[in-house]
């Protein structure tokens, strides 16, 4: 493979990639940012022309967001309310000229702790989608810090997001130091599937940068289905399986203590959307 | 290599040689000679780099060339936007103008798809560019009015008191203004610098064969001259290239020469200096602790000096008070942050070296130059750039003892721009303090006594911790009578990036002491907080805590009544989670008790030209400007007509540093001397008086009493610079030195201020919206109250970061992601008042307002918290989870 290469198609990709090690690069809004000072990488795969990676489409079953999407692009795709979690944090994500270039699939692929994307898709349920031809849930995708099971060779081609089979809503809130530009000290995303009587009928209600993997909080998820979005059913042991840090950002017993009020606030804007 | 990309930059196809996998900003700036698009960060952080690919805006350092194929880029140059243009300038929305390409094609992005955004989507589209000088208000403004067709004979034509657009901004707003980084001859080899990655270690250098593209390595022995810098005459402690022992992480011990890209590519690990870490001292209190390790042989306690004051006996008055208050508070790092880092370059001309470097201080980068070099300080010459933002970082030596060194030794131009990150790790920082002060009053509510003491980590070298260490005890009581008080400031040495100057010398940092006790003494004694001040504050003829009688120019009180309607309306909206704070700040204007002169010279041509030619470095804050406006004020000439040459030690006198808010006071007076000395000569000319008239318009005029008298100057030899008269001023502030209590008349004059803060506080995240600033400022006169409410608005925005979120964490923050400085989201609408107590020593009534823009913010903000929440901080900044904590009563 050359130093750099711009292909077109997602067998020209693997059939580039299969040829030698190379950075992919969609957005480079995490490449670059990690060599400051320094060249680029010997060798670059750019992605951004992969027709199979661009779009935002669906079917029946889900909804599929192509690895170059960019945030902008998704926040303008014209998602379905039911997915108002994930258009909420690609509006929160660094400024505009971060969600001109950066994609949805960088940030999971990037799987830092504090990756704004993968609460919601944790939330959303959502499966990613590996050269084209298999796919695994987001659960067992990132798997730690700068972690994820992609094998050398594979491309992450799309994330793919199951339609809820009743009326669903979903939510996200950050919590960051000042309003723009901010890597989050602790962020949340909810889902909720909602039977007729308004009853909670699927939950699931994930924290991120509060451990080296966003969390679901499963405890919680059960106590919710069933009843209604009640803020004040959740409890401090629902946090207790995280694993947050002290760092510059905060302590680790303030990411737990502001985890459990973003959560309740959560629970409060899936009952009123607003 | 990868094959040729063809895009269209601003219209034109063309087709780049640079490497599809690097930045499209590199390719901007490099191949096409695009140097608009500015580097802030490399990383998507600052946004300076903001171009339009394809009509939307991006950041071109995380665009790959290759990526920008057959697309359209537009960067400012490119910008087809007069009126967004002009409204920048009429609303002083460019300071420094660093940003200022990156703000307009965030603007000229949103502008072309909502040709009348309201005031959220500017903020919205704004918010990936960082300004750190303006606090980005008239950045807002000017695109809320970019539509507004410009109104003809908007600009004004007197001089003092005018809202002149800034004399050097249309540069600025077409991008191109040259910055540090801008103008760096093709020929031009490159350095980095290897650094040590310990806080302290021993290190032995190993025989090394460099890479291709690697001409030279310079150590500690290639340094000509001194190898040794410093601010102090009698302290030049800090070695260009560390020799055998560094003394704080990012201390430089080796530098390369070569080609930009071979020296990239330089594989550090490759480099053989054999490191032995040793212990290190981070903590002041340790490091003075006795039996500490010293950092320097001379230095014993690892004290770098000690600041006292001492006035009637404060203990005695501490314990007669009826009400005392007593605070601990610690602040940390913090960082200038300028969007440009530090950058220039150096030829060797003969036996005179050249630096053209963006610097807050000409004249001692000179004497430091040929300190370096060994050779005469006339031998070097300094060509200030256009500085993107200083803030006092950029009062110290960075880039300039090594480029000269190296240009000097090959012969050679040498060119160095820092990266973010080692702007970050390598340069001064403010102070962190530790502060434990009391204050007592009476049972009026009347001050009685003070006593503070000071800590402040100076880090591995002086720098500036000797003026910090001097200016803070007398500023310690802040702006109020205080008959009985005590103060000590001690700066210690540790193994840490180096302190320095940074807008206030620790005045910032014992604001937030002084304005806690305060709020303190006015809740035990039941007064309210705007009344507890008012009825303390310095008034005319007062005298200080040094026993200074002050002159007429204290206006205080006044600043307390603007602020009085606005308080009490803040007061009546008040509720817990939402409250009102204010700060009030005392700031003595230059050096503290030490000459500080400044020269001007104003010339005129035969031809009717006028030249001033000033030392001063204008760094954003105005003072090109504002000299020119005083120089045509005391000539009696429009404003216009001033050309201006500065800063070039070759071409101008020495001004002194831009700092310590000097340059509109003290050059602004020697430039009203200068232009009046300009016009007593040419009224000689026509044996008229030195308030005659100059007509220049066709020919030279003077003209007194329906008298006048055409000059012809083309008679006289012009001089150096081609003009047949000059005039010079020189004005040096009356001080007197303080003895051995502090005691005595440091500054010829004061600033005041007082400001208001409203907050909303969420309690349960601990997280903290500021929602309005107002405040008041006795600024003697506003030469350009445009300019003026800049300063105010920019310090402010500052402020704010000391108060909640800026913080350096040695190794772990050195990029713009981590280190948070407020962005356009994070800073309120800011009402001002300007309070005119004329200074009768200023040109025309002014002082400076450079510093005193910040010091009663974090103060004023963080009262406001209090009253929202009722909690005290301990340490600043105030950031969430401290704040939570304090709120649920845990210790952070």
């Amino acid at each position: 493979m050359a130093a750099y290469a711009r292909p077109t198609s997602l067998r020209e990709a693997l059939a580039a990639l299969a040829e030698g090690p190379a950075v992919p690069l969609a957005g480079g809004t995490d490449l670059y940012p990690a060599r400051v000072g320094r060249p680029p990488p010997e060798r670059v795969l750019d992605l951004s022309a992969v027709a199979e990676l661009r779009g935002v489409t669906q079917d029946a079953d889900s909804i599929r967001i192509g690895a170059a999407v960019t945030w902008t692009e998704l926040i303008e795709s014209g998602l379905p309310d039911w997915c108002r979690a994930l258009a909420d944090a690609a509006g929160e994500i660094g400024g505009p000229q971060i969600q001109n270039r950066g994609t949805l699939a960088g940030n999971v692929c990037n799987a830092s702790p504090a990756a704004d994307g993968v609460p919601c898709l944790l939330a959303l349920d959502a499966r990613i989608e590996i050269d084209g031809r298999r796919t695994l849930p987001i659960a067992e995708f990132v798997l730690g810090s700068r972690r994820t099971a992609l094998a050398a060779g594979e491309i992450v081609s799309a994330i793919l997001l199951p339609k809820p089979r009743q009326a669903a809503r979903s939510a996200f809130l950050k919590l960051g130091a000042r309003k723009y530009l901010v890597i989050s000290i602790a962020m949340v995303a909810g889902a909720v599937e909602l039977a007729e009587d308004g009853s909670v009928a699927a939950a699931r209600i994930a924290v991120g940068a509060c451990g080296p993997v966003a969390q679901r909080l499963p405890a919680l998820e059960r106590r919710l289905v069933g009843g209604r979005l009640d803020p004040d059913l959740v409890r401090a042991e629902d946090f207790a399986a995280l694993a947050p840090i002290d760092d510059m950002r905060g302590s680790a017993v303030y990411r737990r203590d502001a985890a459990m009020t973003l959560v309740r606030r959560l629970i409060g804007k899936l009952r009123d959307p607003g | 290599m990868s094959a040729p990309v063809s895009l269209t930059v601003n219209g034109r196809t063309v087709t780049l040689a640079t490497a599809s996998a690097a930045r499209l900003s590199e390719a901007l700036r490099h191949e096409l000679g695009l140097t608009g698009t500015k580097i802030g960060c490399d990383a998507g952080d600052c946004g300076a780099c903001t171009v339009l690919l394809d009509g939307r805006q991006v950041c071109a350092c995380l665009v790959p060339v290759g990526q920008a194929a057959g697309r359209s880029v537009v960067t400012v140059e490119g910008l087809d936007d007069q009126g967004l243009r002009a409204a920048f300038l009429r609303h002083g929305a460019a300071q420094c103008g660093i940003c200022t390409p990156g703000m307009l094609m965030a603007a000229s992005d949103l502008l072309r798809r909502v040709p009348r955004p309201d005031e959220q989507q500017i903020e919205a589209a704004l918010s990936g560019v960082l300004c750190r000088c303006t606090g980005y208000r008239k950045i807002v403004a000017a695109v809320l009015d970019a539509r507004r067709a410009s109104p003809a004979g908007d600009v004004e034509t007197k001089a003092m008191g005018a809202r002149r657009p800034r004399i050097d901004g249309l540069a600025k707003v077409e991008g191109r203004e040259a910055f540090g980084a801008d103008a760096v001859p093709k020929d031009a080899l490159w350095l980095r610098a290897i650094r040590s990655p310990h806080h302290h270690a021993r290190f032995e250098i190993g025989a090394w064969t460099p890479p291709a593209g690697v001409v030279r390595v310079l150590t500690a022995r290639d340094v000509p001259g001194r190898n040794g810098f410093g601010i102090y005459p009698d302290i030049k402690d800090q070695p260009v290239l560390a020799e055998g022992v560094a003394r704080y992480r990012g201390e430089p011990v080796l530098a390369l020469l070569g080609e930009r890209a071979a020296l990239r590519a330089v594989d550090e690990s490759a480099i053989p200096i054999r490191w032995t870490p040793l212990p290190h001292l981070h903590d002041p209190a340790a490091a003075s602790a006795p039996g500490a390790a010293l950092l320097h042989a001379d230095r014993p306690g690892n004290l770098l000096t000690e600041g006292k004051l001492a006035r009637g006996d404060a203990e005695a008055a501490l314990a007669a008070a009826v009400h005392r208050a007593a605070v601990e508070i610690e602040t940390g790092f913090v960082e200038h942050a300028y969007i440009e880092p530090e950058a220039g370059w150096a030829v060797r001309r003969g036996d005179r070296i050249e630096v053209t470097v963006s610097t807050q201080t000409p004249y001692m980068d000179r004497d430091e130059v040929a300190g370096v070099l060994g050779i005469a300080p006339e031998q070097v010459r300094i060509v200030p750039s256009a500085c993107g933002g200083g803030f006092g970082g950029k009062l110290d030596q960075s880039v300039q003892p090594l480029i000269a060194i190296a240009a000097w030794l090959t012969k050679m131009p040498v060119a160095w721009v820092y990266d973010r990150p080692e702007s970050m790790a390598a340069t001064t920082k403010r102070h962190p303090a530790r502060i434990q002060a009391r204050m007592g009053c009476d049972a009026d509510g009347r001050l009685v006594g003070f006593a503070f003491e000071g800590t402040f980590n100076t880090g591995a070298y002086a720098s500036w911790g000797p003026t910090v260490a001097g200016r803070v005890p007398v500023h310690a009581a802040g702006p109020y009578r205080v008959p009985a008080a005590s103060a000590r400031a001690r700066a210690i040495f540790t193994h840490l990036a180096p302190a320095g100057a940074f807008r206030g010398f620790g005045v910032p940092q014992a604001a937030i002491a002084h304005e806690m006790l305060i709020d303190d003494l006015a809740l035990a004694s039941g007064i309210d907080r705007l009344e507890f001040r008012r009825r303390n504050a310095l008034r005319p003829d007062d005298l200080t805590v040094t026993g200074q009688a002050l002159g007429p120019s204290a206006g205080l009180v006044a600043c307390l009544n603007a602020l009085e309607p606005h308080w009490r309306a803040a007061l009546e909206r008040a509720r817990p989670g939402r409250g009102v704070g204010i700060g009030c700040m005392v700031y003595g204007i230059g050096n503290t008790a030490m000459s500080n002169p400044s020269t001007m010279r104003i010339g005129l041509a035969a031809d009717g030209r006028l030249t001033l030619y000033s030392g001063a470095v204008d760094i954003g804050q105005g003072s090109n400007t504002v000299l020119a406006q005083i120089a045509a004020e005391a000539l009696g000439v429009p404003a216009d007509r001033i050309r201006l040459v500065a800063g070039d030690t070759d071409l101008t006198a020495d001004a002194g540093k831009t700092s310590a808010s000097r340059q509109t006071f003290v050059s602004g007076k020697a430039c009203e001397l200068a232009a009046r000395d300009l016009r007593a000569r040419l009224a000689r000319l026509a044996n008229a008086s030195p308030e005659a008239r100059i007509a220049l318009g066709a020919g030279i005029a003077v003209e007194e009493g329906g008298r006048r008298t055409a000059l012809d100057l083309g008679h006289l030899a012009p001089d150096r610079n081609g003009d047949a008269l000059a005039g010079e001023g020189r004005f040096d502030p009356p001080t007197e030195p303080l003895d051995a209590n502090g005691q005595g008349a440091p500054y010829a004059s004061y600033a005041f201020a007082a400001q208001m803060a409203e907050v909303a506080v969420d309690r349960d995240l601990g997280t903290v919206k500021v929602l309005r600033m107002v405040a008041a400022h006795d600024v003697g006169r506003a030469v350009n109250p445009t300019l003026v409410e800049g300063q105010i608005e920019g310090g402010i925005a500052q402020g704010l970061g000391l108060a909640l979120m800026e913080e350096w964490w040695p190794g772990q923050a050195d990029n713009l992601h981590d280190y948070l400085i407020p962005t356009v989201g994070d800073v309120p609408p800011i009402e001002t008042v300007l309070i005119e107590s004329p200074e009768p020593l200023g040109p025309f009534g002014a002082k400076g307002v450079g510093e005193p823009g910040l010091v009663p913010t974090a103060p004023a903000i963080l009262g406001a918290v209090r009253h929202a929440t009722g909690v005290r901080p301990k340490r600043v900044p105030l950031t969430p989870a401290r704040l939570r904590a304090l709120i649920a009563g845990r210790s952070s």
